[in-house]
């Protein structure tokens, strides 16, 4: 690391400019970039992958692609340095022990008793008492105490009243996994509920009279209703290819009062491809708008999007409208199920659209019945083929459907954005691990801190204005529009292409109406104060009060401070032929989100010259756990005054 | 009266209404001249539906047995259904429909027989005048004139009376550059950019030919724009080969040679039918009711719409970029400029000047731009996404304008004084309308028509504070930069208010809009009460202080 600068071009354009030397120290967990006030930081644990390309007259290039969407480019003056930090950010990106995850360092200066505490922000006991179990007809079963009936379930886990530890521990036996029929969610004003599990191993013919027993004992727990759905959410022909491996689906022949069907959600290699399809649309140069939506649509991954809603749709209006029970299922039930059981629950209780709602939801659907976070997000070195964006898709999920009811979640865009970060990021425990076993074994809740504690503390900066408790929106069942409803599936730039600031729209209603809304408070605050002066003076004239006369002007204006208008200020290439990289706007501010950022408040705390900070990881730690800067106020940067910005390029042409 | 003589059957009983997120509803339905009316036997005795015939697209008739259907198209897009029992009544109705929606003569469209139910405060028809507008340019240069060569329209049919040009150039030059530009179409001040003295022109193109004819009043007039050594950029909104076609049937456009201070640049911006076509394909994807996302994205793509938004985004940027940032002057033509040319230079002034960003600005926008520029609003408008009459006049170019401002309102939400009901209003109104605004082709026309005194403009009923107040957009904090729209395809999206306004129902969204307005009120309540407040008690205070001092 003899070179004294390195060149770095990401999509938000710190387009070439001079960074300071990063120190070898600073690999441990993640580069730092950083260029005048300007810090970047890229978690190792976001790589998603690493290109040396064709060294130019400047240096060689490497392009890394963050799982979190963003690209970065650095251009490494010396060729043997480029293939060292090449060598040493492949090994980095890629480790093979859980231990050399970020979470194990980070330490964002919490005691014992604060990590304990957000550790049991979120509770999955009180969420089952929320939703009204047990009771008559559902109770919590330990048959799974120490893991033993199944490795990827929860220990407790809420089984019908009527469905004894035999039936459970002979249904998991023919199940895929061992994963038998459990329920995910309740709805107490009709008992119907929606459980989950994998496939039956069915095969051509095969039976088993317990999982029979286990499907008969869900339907007995909704009195109201003399039959259950099963939806596999697989499309027909893999579920058909795999009773030739020996599992299958559930015939209704076998099966007393159900109602069998298929709804075709793709698999994840499916998916893996899709949005890697998708993504090469995103990083288009100066894409024409007909490159754009072919792109897009060649991807399928709106299809995709749509079908996951679909199957969450029709389990919604199954339990809501007609009071049914419903079991899904795909092959090993943790991907498609996870994702189908989820939205459903969401679009049934409003309880799951607040922001600790949606944390408990992830807790229940995703966290406890064993999603694989460390393969699905390659979060250690592993096979390829595992890695697929399951829960992205989810996020997606509720992000359309925050587009279609804006006052219906008590959360913002941003959430998602942030918690789609953290799934990949390593920076706290929730996620890691394939289940929950794996998570105890590894003492996850001592030695690591809590994500939701974290978003909890910054949920001012969650916070979706629109959302009233009493709003109409809030209010039971969400009924997305479904025929025709295509065109509202949008692309979601705000995620695909959320580094690209230049694309996204200049000021944001959100953030003006937080804006409002906090100087709003202040207002009441101060009416309440000035009614009680006005009281008291008239109380007190008759004394010529004087104590009275304080300073009355002390905040005479409360002026709302939305610095939107100054990234408004840079033009960007009309002329579609820029030769550099990045094709898209000149500098638009230095605007970023929570964990990546850093401001000039907490600049002291890294010194420019990272060299010269003795506790390293304190330093980094200091950064990466400061609270999220919002957009509410975004550091002014008129490119204007920016002599490194180029912008006109239009003129070379 | 020659309408009744169209109107066959004027009244049909039993009559079924369907239309789009309404239950289905019998009535009574009666023709008038200008109307479809359909009233229901409902308690208040209100009309379910009340529709002008010049809004009508399109029609088809359906027959099951003797009841009768007629599917009727409107310009805004909407769809709606009318189940006639009777053959022979339908049969009539349907052709009065036809024959009413397609009257040929301006002087019996609707305007001229609106009576307006409401007080005029100002009359719209004088509040935009070209003497006004120079009276503000005159406050800040006096580079500039107001000249009155085509009062009596000789010189240019589609010019107003009074247009801006160069102090330096009198009438007889411009009447000589009006011979050398297609249709008389001189160059003249569009946008004078305050804060450098840039000017943006207009012009259509020059009529060089084949054997490069030449102008000297026409270079003396355009450089009459540019500051001592600078260039300026000439904006054809045709590509390279466009113009240069164009050179076989008279018209060309400015060789270096003639105009070695400008440098041209080439931008490919359709025009006409093309435009049509791209309207009908989007709005028959929208109306498509399959359930494929694959089949609507490529139907997207396919119509074009959005790369022609792009396209002209781009193009207006670009201009607005050579005054702004090059602190260039600008002239803008492309064939006739009346159309293109229009869309690059009204955007490029919303993107520069605040004040267009205003609704009064805006309105001053459409009406400068667009109306007094010439856009020959009769022919564009004459029909919409439903027609099959395919006629090259008939274009959606202002329609495109009006998205491509939702584009940007949509990436400044907050820095415009109107929303997007505002431009939804002025679409509907270009198409069909009971007021007179949008009626011709240019003011020449309108003068003979006399429309002014016949018929009422719609900014007389718009600016009234009751009407208004639906048109301002909550958010609105002013914003005295110029604001750079993206127009990177993610940036761009359908504008969903007009093209899915019939086919999703928007109730969620507008409950959003409604909270959204209501946490601003009630803000500016607070705000309000305890300002008053203060005053109040600044007020005790200083009688207390007074009362101890004395």
């Amino acid at each position: 690391m003899r070179c004294p600068y390195w060149y770095v071009a990401s999509q938000d354009n710190l387009l070439y400019r001079k960074l300071s030397l990063c120190t070898p120290k600073c690999f441990k967990k993640l580069i730092i970039l950083q260029y005048r006030t300007t810090l970047r930081l890229i978690l190792h644990s976001q790589i998603s992958s690493i290109e040396k390309q064709a060294t130019t007259a400047t240096g060689c290039p490497l392009l890394i692609r963050c799982k979190n969407f963003q690209i970065i480019q650095l251009i490494i003056p010396q060729e043997r340095d480029c293939h060292d930090v090449y060598i040493s950010l492949i090994r980095l990106a890629r480790p093979v022990k859980y231990e050399e995850l970020y979470c194990f360092s980070f330490n964002p200066k919490l005691d014992k008793e604060e990590r304990e505490q957000g550790w049991k922000l979120v509770g999955l006991n009180e969420e089952y008492n929320r939703m009204g179990v047990p009771n008559n007809y559902w109770q919590i079963s330990d048959v799974n105490r120490d893991y033993q009936v199944c490795d990827s379930y929860p220990n407790e886990v809420y089984v019908p009243k009527s469905a004894t530890a035999h039936i459970i521990v002979g249904s998991s036996k023919f199940r895929s996994r061992r994963r038998f029929p459990a329920l995910s969610y309740y709805c107490k004003d009709n008992n119907a509920s929606i459980c989950r599990s994998s496939q039956p191993l069915s095969g051509f013919s095969a039976r088993c009279l317990e999982d029979e027993q286990m499907l008969q004992a869900i339907r007995k727990a909704n009195p109201g209703s003399n039959f259950i759905y099963v939806v596999d959410t697989r499309p027909k022909l893999n579920a058909m290819a795999n009773r030739a491996a020996g599992k299958g689906y559930e015939s209704e022949d076998n099966y007393s009062n159900i109602k069998f069907q298929f709804i075709g959600i793709e698999n994840i290699h499916v998916m893996r491809n899709s949005l890697q399809k998708m993504l090469e649309v995103c990083e288009l140069r100066s894409p024409s708008m007909s490159d754009f939506l072919w792109g897009l649509e060649n991807s399928g991954w709106l299809k995709h999007i749509k079908a996951i809603m679909d199957a969450g749709i029709f389990i919604a209006k199954a339990v809501a409208e007609e009071g049914v029970s419903v079991l899904v299922h795909c092959s090993d039930g943790w991907d498609r199920t996870a994702q189908v059981c989820s939205v459903a629950s969401l679009l049934l209780d409003p309880f799951y659209r607040t922001m600790k709602g949606f944390m408990v939801l992830i807790e229940k659907d995703w966290v406890s019945f064993g999603h694989k976070f460390n393969h699905r997000y390659g979060n250690l070195d592993g096979d390829p083929k595992e890695i697929s964006p399951v829960m992205d898709q989810f996020i997606e999920c509720v992000w359309q459907l925050m587009e279609q009811f804006p006052c219906a979640f008590e959360f913002n865009e941003r959430f998602l954005i942030h918690i789609q970060h953290h799934i990949y990021s390593c920076q706290f425990g929730n996620f890691l691990c394939n289940s929950q076993k794996e998570r105890r074994e590894l003492k996850i809740q001592e030695r690591t801190y809590s994500l939701w504690a974290h978003l909890w503390k910054n949920r001012a900066d969650y916070m979706n204005p629109l959302y009233r408790a009493d709003h109409s929106q809030t209010q039971g069942t969400l009924r997305p529009q479904t025929a025709p409803c295509n065109f509202l599936y949008k692309f979601w730039s705000g995620m695909y292409n959320r580094f690209e600031k230049g694309i996204h729209p200049r000021q944001s209603v959100t953030d003006y109406l937080m804006a409002v809304k906090e100087e709003t408070q202040q207002l009441e605050e101060e009416l309440e104060v000035l009614e009680q002066r006005l009281a008291n003076l008239n109380k007190v004239q008759l004394y010529n009060g004087k104590e009275n006369s304080k300073q009355q002007d002390q905040n005479t204006h409360l002026g709302l401070s939305i610095a939107n208008n100054s990234i408004a200020n840079t033009p960007q290439d009309y002329v579609n032929n820029v030769k550099s990289f990045p094709s898209r706007s000149p500098s638009q501010g230095d605007e970023e989100d929570s964990a990546l950022i850093l401001t000039q408040d907490n600049l002291k705390s890294s010194d420019p010259d990272l060299s010269a900070n003795s506790d390293q990881e304190s330093g980094v730690e200091d950064l990466s756990c400061r609270s999220p800067s919002g957009g509410g106020c975004l550091p002014s940067e008129d490119s204007g005054k920016d002599p490194d910005s180029d912008e006109a390029v239009f003129l070379t042409i | 009266m020659e309408f009744a003589e169209l109107i066959k059957t004027p009244r049909a009983d039993n009559v079924v209404l369907h239309r789009p997120f309404y239950p289905a509803v019998e009535g009574t339905l009666c023709l008038t001249g200008h109307h479809l009316i359909l009233s229901s036997r409902r308690q208040d005795n209100a009309e379910e539906l009340w529709l002008l015939h010049s809004n009508i697209d399109s029609i088809e008739k359906r027959f099951v047995g003797s009841l009768g259907t007629i599917i009727i198209k409107c310009k805004d897009l909407r769809i709606i259904q009318l189940d006639i029992p009777g053959m022979e009544e339908c049969l009539n109705i349907a052709s009065s429909i036809e024959a009413l929606s397609t009257l040929d003569s301006v002087t019996l469209m609707y305007p001229f027989f609106y009576r307006p139910m409401f007080e005029v405060v100002e009359d719209g028809w004088r509040a935009f005048l070209p003497e006004r507008e120079f009276e503000h340019l005159s406050s800040v240069t006096n580079e500039w004139r107001l000249s009155y060569v085509n009062k009596d329209f000789s010189v240019c049919p589609s010019y107003p009376p009074a247009v801006t040009v160069p102090k330096s150039i009198d009438d007889e030059a411009l009447r000589r550059v009006a011979t050398f530009r297609h249709g008389g179409r001189f160059p003249v001040l569009s946008y004078y950019h305050k804060k450098n003295g840039m000017a943006m022109m207009r012009s259509s193109q020059p009529l060089t030919g084949t054997n490069g004819r030449r102008c000297k009043e026409d270079s003396a007039l355009i450089n009459a724009t540019l500051r001592a050594g600078k260039r300026g950029y000439i904006i054809d909104t045709r590509s390279l080969n466009v113009a240069q076609q164009a050179r076989a049937k008279g018209g060309g456009f400015e060789q270096e040679v003639q105009y070695p201070q400008w440098r041209r640049i080439h931008k490919s911006i359709e025009r006409y039918n093309i435009l049509q076509e791209s309207l009908i394909k989007l709005v028959e994807a929208c109306n498509d009711q399959s359930h494929n996302m694959d089949r609507w994205l490529s139907k997207l793509e396919a119509s074009n719409w959005l790369t022609h938004i792009k396209e002209i985004l781009t193009a207006a940027c670009l201009a607005a970029q050579c005054i702004d940032r090059e602190g260039a002057s600008v002239l803008v033509h492309g064939t006739e400029g009346t159309d293109s040319t229009l869309q690059i230079t009204s955007l490029a002034q919303i993107i520069l000047d605040p004040r267009c960003r205003t609704i009064r600005g805006f309105e001053a926008l459409v009406e400068r731009e667009w109306l007094q520029a010439g856009h020959p609003f009769q022919q564009r408008c004459a029909q919409s996404a439903y027609s099959n009459s395919k006629q090259k006049w008939e274009s959606p170019v202002f329609f495109l304008f009006l998205d491509c401002v939702w584009q940007i309102l949509r990436q400044f939400p907050c820095s415009f004084e109107f929303n997007d009901q505002f431009l939804i209003l002025l679409f509907e109104h270009a198409y069909a309308s009971q007021f007179g605004t949008f009626l011709g082709n240019n003011e020449n026309e309108r003068c003979k028509l006399k429309l002014p005194q016949k018929t009422m403009s719609l900014w007389s009923w718009v600016n009234r504070p009751q009407e208004l107040s639906k048109f301002k957009n909550p958010l609105f904090e002013a914003n005295s930069l110029v604001i750079w729209p993206s127009v990177a395809p993610q940036s761009l999206q359908l504008w969903e208010g007009v093209f899915l306004r019939w086919s999703r129902s928007s109730k969620f969204l507008d409950e959003a809009y409604e909270e959204m307005n209501n946490i601003i009120e009630y803000n500016k309540e607070l705000q309000a009460k305890v300002n008053a407040l203060r005053r109040q008690l600044a007020e005790l205070e200083t009688d207390d202080g007074m009362q101890e001092s004395s």
